[in-house]
């Protein structure tokens, strides 16, 4: 019999919806044209289709198409609206804000700014991975220009106040960015209501094809303007040059226009999914906590934490099956754990113990079930074989111990 | 990054896991790594102080698949030695028998600070 495997890790990328397939197909073959060939059917064909996929894109989050810029990814679009604005808006100052729990295409982005002559404030969250909207405002000062937030966390899958945010940079005149990776397609998400100017995503995390994103870049008050950050064409408005993806494009498209028809009943389904998990867990093991936030998160997300269960280890018990994520970094190059579960101030012995749990449309509650158990094998499994473990149930106080490090 | 036959089998099926009396005078334990770093392992051997020879030898290891594979291993290879003989023990001949990739090769070194220190903690009590 083949071995049966568990996908509980869309958060990284989602498997692709069969429809979004399906309507890539013909412009592998039967138009092959370039969307920029204005001049023979073959690149009308082409054009048609990007325009429809842009319409369908620009639908699902209620702006303009002509606010859609194709790139490659999510990564591209968040360099391409950092860069991008660093560059336009020079004159204006230098300073960006950013948070310390961001993807690292901002993070890194931002890095290579500071190191282009700008400014960047990282800011911490609180303990439950939210912004505290006092130390934004608090943050901003005369030469910012952009403030940068995710709107929804990959690790935790915690939701911030975009509204709230979108307050601020309004009343203080700075422009907003957000990487929406994680949230489009499976939230309601409506920039313009919360006035962010600027937002990155892609198809891969929505059941699209993976080496598809998108910008969207504000037209009209104000009206937003981003150095390209590739040079070539001028495509794309002259914001992104290079010749479109066509059949990634047009499964983008497919895949906007599904999650616009089945995102509610999608999310209602998988946070019952997600909360069966979390419950279950939680109820049939000592000391398993959750991260961030619980009331502001995504529908199909749950980030654990097994106290005394290394997680990568924890994760071998399964892995020939179950497909999830560990913030434990056990390798010699990096030993620190993941730095957005370091950022709510978890410690080090908490977040080396973390796995995120991802539900998507094709994971079954059969498959939630066979997890459980599997997780709650695994963890008896390491903590039986964990001197911590045994440590803490002889009630000896780990802070105490003079550890070896290494 | 697949793990090897070798590290998934001392995962699954761990020689030697538990704990010797750490109070016993020809017991030696050794404790290393740090919850911070995501790796602990305690190795403990049972020594008779007549022929210093390793009679028993158990462990428990917070950490990853090849840290864990890594003090089984380690456990396994201490039964029978002398203490001496024990000591020869190289962290590179537990990476070449794991088939660590360079990466887990700390593990390895911890496993050998493991065996070196609860040596030293079984000679500190029997000095």
């Amino acid at each position: 019999m083949e071995k049966r495997l568990i996908y509980l890790d869309n958060n990284s990328t989602t498997p692709m919806d069969p429809r979004a397939v399906e309507a890539m197909m013909p412009y592998f073959y039967q138009h092959p044209g370039n969307a920029a060939s204005r001049n023979h059917p073959f690149g009308w064909a082409a054009e048609e289709a990007v325009d429809n996929a842009r319409e369908q894109i620009a639908d699902l989050i209620s702006v303009d198409p002509k606010e859609i810029i194709f790139t490659s990814g999510a990564t591209e679009s968040d360099n391409l609206a950092l860069k991008g604005v660093f560059e336009m808006y020079a004159r204006k100052g230098n300073h960006i804000i950013t948070l310390k729990t961001e993807h690292k295409a901002v993070l890194d982005a931002c890095k290579k700014i500071e190191k282009m002559g700008g400014e960047v404030t990282y800011l911490d969250v609180k303990r439950d991975g939210l912004l505290d909207l006092a130390e934004l405002e608090a943050a901003i000062k005369p030469n910012t220009i952009l403030v940068s937030v995710m709107w929804a966390n990959n690790e935790t899958g915690v939701i911030q106040d975009m509204k709230g945010i979108g307050e601020i940079c309004e009343k203080n005149g700075v422009l907003l960015m957000s990487d929406a990776t994680q949230a489009v397609g499976k939230i309601p998400v409506n920039p313009k209501e919360v006035g962010v100017h600027l937002m990155a995503f892609t198809g891969h995390k929505m059941y699209g094809p993976k080496g598809v994103g998108a910008l969207f870049v504000n037209r009209k008050k104000p009206r937003v303007k981003v150095t390209a950050q590739l040079d070539g064409g001028g495509h794309e408005r002259g914001m992104r040059s290079g010749t479109l993806n066509v059949p990634g494009i047009v499964g983008f498209g497919a895949a906007a226009a599904i999650a616009k028809e089945e995102m509610t009943a999608e999310a209602e389904r998988l946070s019952k999914l997600r909360d069966k998990l979390e419950t279950a867990l939680m109820e049939g093991l000592e000391e398993v906590y959750i991260n961030g936030n619980t009331e502001h998160r995504m529908p199909h997300v749950t980030n654990l934490s097994f106290k005394h269960v290394e997680g990568e280890g924890l994760m071998m018990t399964f892995n020939q099956e179950i497909g999830v994520s560990s913030g434990s970094a056990c390798t010699s190059a990096s030993l620190e754990p993941s730095y957005v579960l370091m950022a709510l101030g978890l410690g080090d012995d908490l977040a080396h113990s973390s796995i995120r749990f991802s539900l998507g449309r094709f994971t079954t509650e059969e498959e939630v079930d066979i997890a459980i158990d599997q997780l709650k094998k695994g963890v008896t499994h390491m903590r039986d074989l964990s001197p911590i473990w045994e440590m803490y149930k002889e009630g000896i106080d780990l802070d105490s111990v003079v550890w070896q490090e290494h | 990054m697949a793990y090897s036959e070798k590290v998934l089998d001392h995962f699954k099926n761990p020689k030697n896991v538990g704990t010797l009396d750490k109070n016993k005078t020809n017991v030696g334990t050794g404790l290393v790594g740090a919850p911070e770093c995501g790796d602990v392992m305690r190795l403990q051997i049972e020594v008779d102080d007549t022929t210093e020879t390793i009679v028993d030898a158990k462990f428990k290891t917070f950490g990853c698949g090849s840290a864990i594979a890594s003090s089984s291993l380690a456990t396994e290879w201490l039964k029978g030695k002398t203490i001496n003989e024990a000591l020869e023990i190289d962290n590179m001949a537990i990476v070449e028998e794991l088939a660590l990739p360079p990466v887990k090769i700390h593990c390895s070194v911890l496993a050998e600070d493991a065996i070196k220190g609860a040596i030293e903690d079984y000679k500190n009590k029997n000095k």
